[in-house]
């Protein structure tokens, strides 16, 4: 059973971009914590606050624009609070990140062995012999086939598969606790994706570390999540084990994701769920009473509630608000 | 017999490089496919990226050459025609239309959704401005979006509601096929479910085809009635979707259709245990479903209305590329 300590506590997260002289929160006020030895998925469709949310936790935004509240805690500190110097050293030594393109996170004029030596070399005292032997193991344990071949080459050179599995090696260098993944096999074909996939989840079954795994694809999070947080317009709007989520969904939004994921049609008038209207701009969101009501507008104006917070509902389960509880789809009855 | 015919299309690219810049060798981005295109039916064309379904989807509407094959249209030879200003292939130009996954792309950014809409049906036909209006505002009510939009401009409108007037525009020159590249890829999932909706809808409202192109093979399940599955340029795999998709028997169709993401975690073990078994047993099989030179062999019955590129059995027991049935056929 894996440990139950947290390792990384995300407490009433507010992260708000300025707009002329008025801040408009992306991330409105998320909770979680990330336990060792899990993945914990966060999903939800574009513009709902995910790569926002990761950002912030790694310290990656221009403090001129962004008005970052709450804490970040990971060992003791809230790393919202350090300098920049600081932030530095956590990030690749406690935190490593992979992004969805990985040619945008790869520099195109250094070697893949020079890349990854350079975040050795930063972050630890290995001498060149030691890095050397660093830098293999770690393409193999990334599935690089030949990588004394591969560590020559250069970015453009490999396929997107390979290039996200360097991305990868880089990530784990220095063998980070934690790992955030923001959308890592967007950009790739399904076998890729597939193995990429594996390869995660194999690296945190063997390095124990806990990884939050952001993606807009529920199979994604159905193939790899231990836990899942589903976010709608900068909150979570539902939180639990991966197994209750698809046996189990409550929050209106869930369910109405799950519905409109492509099937087989049984009839020749089947049709897919469609959410209506579309997840408003920031500055147009509904900052009082709830976010998700214009977009299920059959459900009676008394059934919402005022200012939705998100209870629990059953242990491991949590869900904003209790309008599930009399939630339909239209023409459905209750 | 479909009112398209492909028959055995290549489009070959030169690769320059040299001194001289002189043809060092071709991309075979197309080798060697047939499509039979019957009306109101759906065709799916799925594979990864790079294996040719745009540049066979752009080849059939007449924005890439053919390097060799023939398309018939009504049984007339249209091949490296469609973008003839001749009138003889007028009703060629009309009745087959594409979709891009980026409408915005093939949108004037300075033209109101009004003259968008509208374009093909000056081309085409002779309405009064009246009528075009009149059309115009019809075919946005069928994609879901109100009168006031033809007012607008493309920057306006959201990445789903572009698709969405993508859709009413392929549509106003009342085409017979409209080829679809990922209509849907950039799209959030209940975007996704809209734009796909209406596409159904206006597929039984005007009896059209599709040529659905996508990497997803979610979608394309959800909308054709044939598929084939292409790799570099070649189909492995084609005919009815249940054929495909219920009984594959091409190791890269199997091992395509393994890596879809199962949306049950109970079974998640299972799934991953058979996902490395077949991307196994593709590594260990390559041989037996590719030739010496690594290319897809020629298509052959399997069984009704479904087509497999295995390997000959002996030489000579392979159907010529030419006579073999093409799907579509019921
Ligand atoms: N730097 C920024 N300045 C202003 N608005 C931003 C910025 N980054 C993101 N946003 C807005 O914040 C919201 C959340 O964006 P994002 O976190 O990228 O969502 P996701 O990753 O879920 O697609 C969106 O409305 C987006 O337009
Ligand atoms: N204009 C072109 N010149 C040279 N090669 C091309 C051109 N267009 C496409 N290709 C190549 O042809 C192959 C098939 O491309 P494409 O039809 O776009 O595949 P898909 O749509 O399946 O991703 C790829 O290898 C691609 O690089
Ligand atoms: S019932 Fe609650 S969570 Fe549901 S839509 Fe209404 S206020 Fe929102
Ligand atoms: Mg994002
Ligand atoms: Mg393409």
């Amino acid at each position: 059973m894996a440990v139950e300590r947290s390792l990384l506590e995300v407490n009433n997260l507010e992260t708000g971009f300025r707009f002329g002289e008025v801040y408009h929160n992306a991330v409105d006020g998320v909770s979680l914590t990330l336990k060792n030895n899990e993945i914990l998925a966060i999903v939800g469709e574009s513009g709902c606050g995910k790569s926002t949310l990761a950002t912030s936790i790694m310290g990656l935004h221009d403090p001129k624009n962004t008005q970052i509240k709450g804490e970040v805690l990971y060992k003791d500190l809230n790393l919202l609070d350090l300098n920049e110097k600081l932030y530095n050293r956590i990030r690749g030594n406690d935190i490593g990140m992979i992004f969805q393109d990985p040619l945008g996170s790869l520099n195109p004029l250094m070697t893949i062995f020079n890349q990854i030596s350079e975040s050795l070399e930063y972050h630890s005292d290995l001498n060149e012999e030691q890095r050397k032997e660093r830098v293999l193991e770690l393409l193999n344990q990334v599935g690089i086939p030949r990588p004394e071949m591969i560590m020559k080459a250069y970015p453009h050179e490999l396929s997107g598969g390979m290039r996200q599995r360097v991305v990868i090696a880089i990530a784990l260098a220095n063998k980070p606790p934690i790992i955030i993944a923001d959308e890592p096999t967007t950009a790739l074909d399904v076998t890729i994706q597939a193995q990429i996939l594996d390869l995660m989840v194999d690296i945190q079954d063997e390095t124990g570390s806990g990884i939050i795994l952001i993606t807009h694809d529920l199979g994604v999070v159905a193939e790899t999540a231990d836990r899942v947080a589903v976010m709608y317009a900068g909150q979570v709007v539902e939180e639990a084990t991966v197994e209750e989520l698809f046996a189990n969904p409550l929050h209106p939004y869930t369910r109405s994701l799950l519905n409109s994921i492509p099937h087989e049609l049984e009839a020749d008038d089947d049709e897919l769920h469609v959410i209506h209207g579309t997840v408003p701009s920031l500055q147009k969101l509904p900052r009082k009473g709830c976010r998700f009501a214009p977009r299920i507008p059959w459900i009676k104006e008394e059934a919402h509630e005022e200012d939705p917070v998100l209870h629990e509902v059953s242990p491991n389960h949590k869900v904003r608000c209790t309008c599930w509880k009399h939630f339909h789809f239209e023409g459905e009855e209750k | 017999m479909g009112f398209i015919e492909v028959k055995d299309l290549k489009v070959h690219y030169p690769i320059r490089g040299g001194v001289l810049n002189t043809i060092q060798d071709y991309v075979k981005a197309v080798d060697g496919i047939n499509l039979s295109i019957e009306s109101g039916k759906t065709y799916g064309l799925v594979g990864e990226s790079g294996s040719g379904k745009t540049t066979i989807g752009k080849t059939i509407i007449g924005l890439e050459k053919a390097t060799s094959g023939d398309i018939y249209y009504e049984d007339q030879l249209v091949t490296n025609r469609a973008r003839s200003r001749q009138k003889k292939y007028a009703a060629y130009n009309k009745d087959v239309q594409m979709i891009f996954q980026d409408a915005t792309s093939s949108m004037n950014p300075k033209k109101r959704i009004l003259d968008v809409v509208a374009e093909p049906m000056r081309n085409y036909f002779d309405y009064t401005p009246e009528e075009v209006k009149r059309k115009v505002v019809d075919l946005l009510e069928i994609v879901g979006m109100n009168a006031e939009a033809m007012y607008k401009y493309p920057h306006e409108f959201s990445g789903g509601q572009r698709q969405r007037i993508g859709v009413a525009r392929a549509v106003a020159s009342d085409p017979k096929l409209i080829i679809a590249d990922e209509p849907t890829s950039a799209l959030d999932l209940s975007v996704q479910a809209q734009v796909l909706n209406f596409m159904r809808r206006i597929q039984k409202e005007y009896n059209l085809s599709y040529l659905f192109i996508s990497h997803d093979l979610g979608v394309v399940q959800h909308m054709s009635d044939d598929i084939a599955i292409m790799h570099k340029g070649r189909f492995v795999e084609q005919g009815s979707k249940n054929a495909v998709y219920n009984n594959p028997q091409h190791i890269y169709t199997k091992r395509l259709l393994s890596a879809i993401p199962d949306m049950d975690p109970t079974t998640r073990a299972a799934h991953k245990v058979e996902r490395q078994r077949v991307e196994a047993e593709y590594d260990a099989q390559e041989t037996e479903y590719y030739d010496p030179d690594g290319r897809v062999y020629d298509l052959q019955e399997f069984g009704d209305n479904h087509l497999v590129a295995l390997k000959p059995e002996e030489p000579n027991a392979s159907l010529q590329n030419e006579k073999v049935k093409t799907g579509g056929e019921r």
